[in-house]
C-alpha cells in the first residue's frame, strides 16, 4: 500500500506537470480530501441501518441457518476458517446483497464480514488469504441486474435496455469465477514462499 | 425473463425486511432493542474508514486531474483499432477501477454523444455494468477494519477487472457487432 500511496501521489504532480496541469491536480487534493469524508458520512444512516437489521438476523439465527446451508461451498473456498465462523453468514448476505443489486445494504454486511475475519486473522495488519479472496470477490462486482446503467440507457431513448442484462451478467460472472481463482492462485504462492521461508531458517539453524 | 429479473430487484428489499423482522418476532427477540444496539456501530464503522478513504480518494483524484488517463489513452488507441474496440471506451476500461462515480460519468458522456444505436454504447454499459470500484472497495474493506499490508489483494482485484474488460470486449464482439 505505501507504495501504490506513493505512486499515486508523486507521478500524478509529476504529469501533471508536464501535461500543464499543476493546478488541477493541487486542486484536486482539496476536492479529493472533501468527497471522501463526504461519502464516508452518506454512509453513517445507511450503515446504521444495515447494521441493526443484521444484528436481527443474527439473534433469530437467520445467519447460523444461512451459514449452514452454504458449508459446502464456502469450507472449499474459505479453508482457512474455522469450520463455524460468523463470517460466513456476514458474507452470505453480502453477496446476496451485491447480487440483488442492494449496494447499500452490501457494504455494512461486507464490513461486517472483515471484522469477523479479522477476528481469526492472526497479524492484525496483515490482510489474511481469506479477507484477500473475500475482497477479491466483491471488487468483482457480481450482480443480477445493473439498475444504474439500465436508468442512464433509458434516460437516453434505448428502445430495448434489458438486452444488456445477459451479457453484463455473463462478463461479472466470468470476472467473478476469475477472481476466485486469481486469490487462491495467490493463496497458493504466497504459503508456498512462506513455507520456504520457515525452511530457510530451519536449515540456518542447524 | 427480463421481467421476472425486474421484479425481483423489486421486491428483494421488502422480503428481506419483511422476512428478518418476521422471524424476529416469531423467535421472540427483542427487535427493537437488538437494532439500535447494531446501528450504533454504524458511525464509529463510518468514521474508522476515514483516514484510509482520504488516502485513497485524495490520490486517485489526483491521478485523474493530472492527465495520466487521457496519455495513457492516446498511447493506446492505435491497439485498439485492432480488435474492434471504439476508442471512446477507453477511458472507460482505465478509470473504472479507479473511480465509481467517474466511470459513470464517461459512461453518460458516451451514451448520450453517440445515442443507443451505437456499438460504443453497448459496449460501455455492459463495461459499467458488470464491475465495481475495485480501489473504493479496498479502501472501505480493508480500512474498516485497520488492514495496511493488502499482500496480493489488489493484484487479484485489476487482474479480475482487465479479464472482465476482455471478456465484455469478446461477448460484445459476439453478440452486439
Amino acid at each position: 500500500m505505501n507504495y501504490i500511496f506513493y505512486f499515486l501521489i508523486v507521478f500524478s504532480i509529476i504529469i501533471g506537470a508536464v501535461n500543464g496541469k499543476l493546478q488541477d491536480v493541487v486542486n484536486s487534493v482539496m476536492s479529493g480530501a472533501e468527497l471522501s469524508v463526504k461519502v464516508a458520512f452518506s454512509l453513517i444512516g445507511i450503515m446504521a441501518f444495515w447494521l441493526g437489521i443484521m444484528r436481527i438476523a443474527e439473534k433469530s439465527g437467520l445467519l447460523a441457518w444461512i451459514s449452514k446451508v452454504l458449508k459446502p461451498i464456502t469450507r472449499v473456498l474459505f479453508n482457512e476458517l474455522p469450520e463455524d465462523s460468523p463470517a460466513i453468514g456476514d458474507i452470505a448476505m453480502n453477496f446476496s446483497a451485491n447480487a440483488f443489486g442492494l449496494s447499500n445494504a452490501a457494504t455494512p454486511f461486507g464490513i461486517k464480514a472483515m471484522e469477523e475475519l479479522q477476528e481469526v486473522n492472526k497479524d492484525k495488519t496483515t490482510a489474511s488469504n481469506a479477507m484477500c479472496l473475500f475482497l477479491g470477490m466483491n471488487t468483482a462486482g457480481f450482480q443480477l441486474i445493473p439498475t444504474t446503467v439500465l436508468a442512464v440507457l433509458v434516460g437516453i431513448g434505448y428502445k430495448n435496455p434489458t438486452e444488456i442484462i445477459a451479457p453484463t451478467l455473463l462478463v461479472t460472472l466470468i470476472a467473478f469465477i476469475s477472481a476466485i481463482l486469481l486469490a487462491k492462485l495467490g493463496q497458493l504462492i504466497s504459503n508456498k514462499t512462506s513455507i520456504c521461508k520457515i525452511k530457510n531458517k530451519e536449515v540456518e539453524n542447524d | 425473463m427480463t421481467k421476472l429479473l425486474n421484479l425481483i430487484s423489486l421486491w428483494a428489499l421488502p422480503v428481506l425486511l419483511i422476512g428478518v423482522l418476521t422471524l424476529g418476532i416469531c423467535k421472540k427477540v427483542p427487535i427493537y432493542e437488538e437494532f439500535t444496539k447494531g446501528a450504533k456501530d454504524g458511525f464509529k464503522v463510518a468514521v474508522n474508514i476515514i483516514p484510509y478513504l482520504v488516502a485513497i480518494v485524495v490520490g486517485i483524484s489526483m491521478f485523474r486531474a493530472s492527465g495520466a488517463i487521457e496519455n495513457i489513452a492516446s498511447v493506446l488507441v492505435p491497439l485498439l483499432s485492432k480488435f474492434n474496440i471504439p476508442a471512446d471506451t477507453l477511458p472507460l476500461m482505465i478509470v473504472r477501477s479507479l473511480s465509481g462515480s467517474a466511470a459513470l460519468g464517461v459512461f453518460s458522456d458516451v451514451a448520450n454523444n453517440l445515442g443507443p444505436d451505437s456499438y460504443a454504447t453497448k459496449l460501455a454499459a455492459v463495461m459499467v455494468g458488470s464491475s465495481e470500484t475495485t480501489f473504493y472497495v479496498l479502501a472501505v474493506y480493508f480500512g474498516a477494519v485497520g488492514i495496511s499490508k493488502i499482500r496480493y489483494a489488489l493484484i487479484v482485484g485489476l487482474l479480475a477487472d482487465l479479464i472482465g474488460i476482455i471478456s465484455a470486449v469478446l461477448v460484445c464482439n459476439w453478440l452486439f457487432a
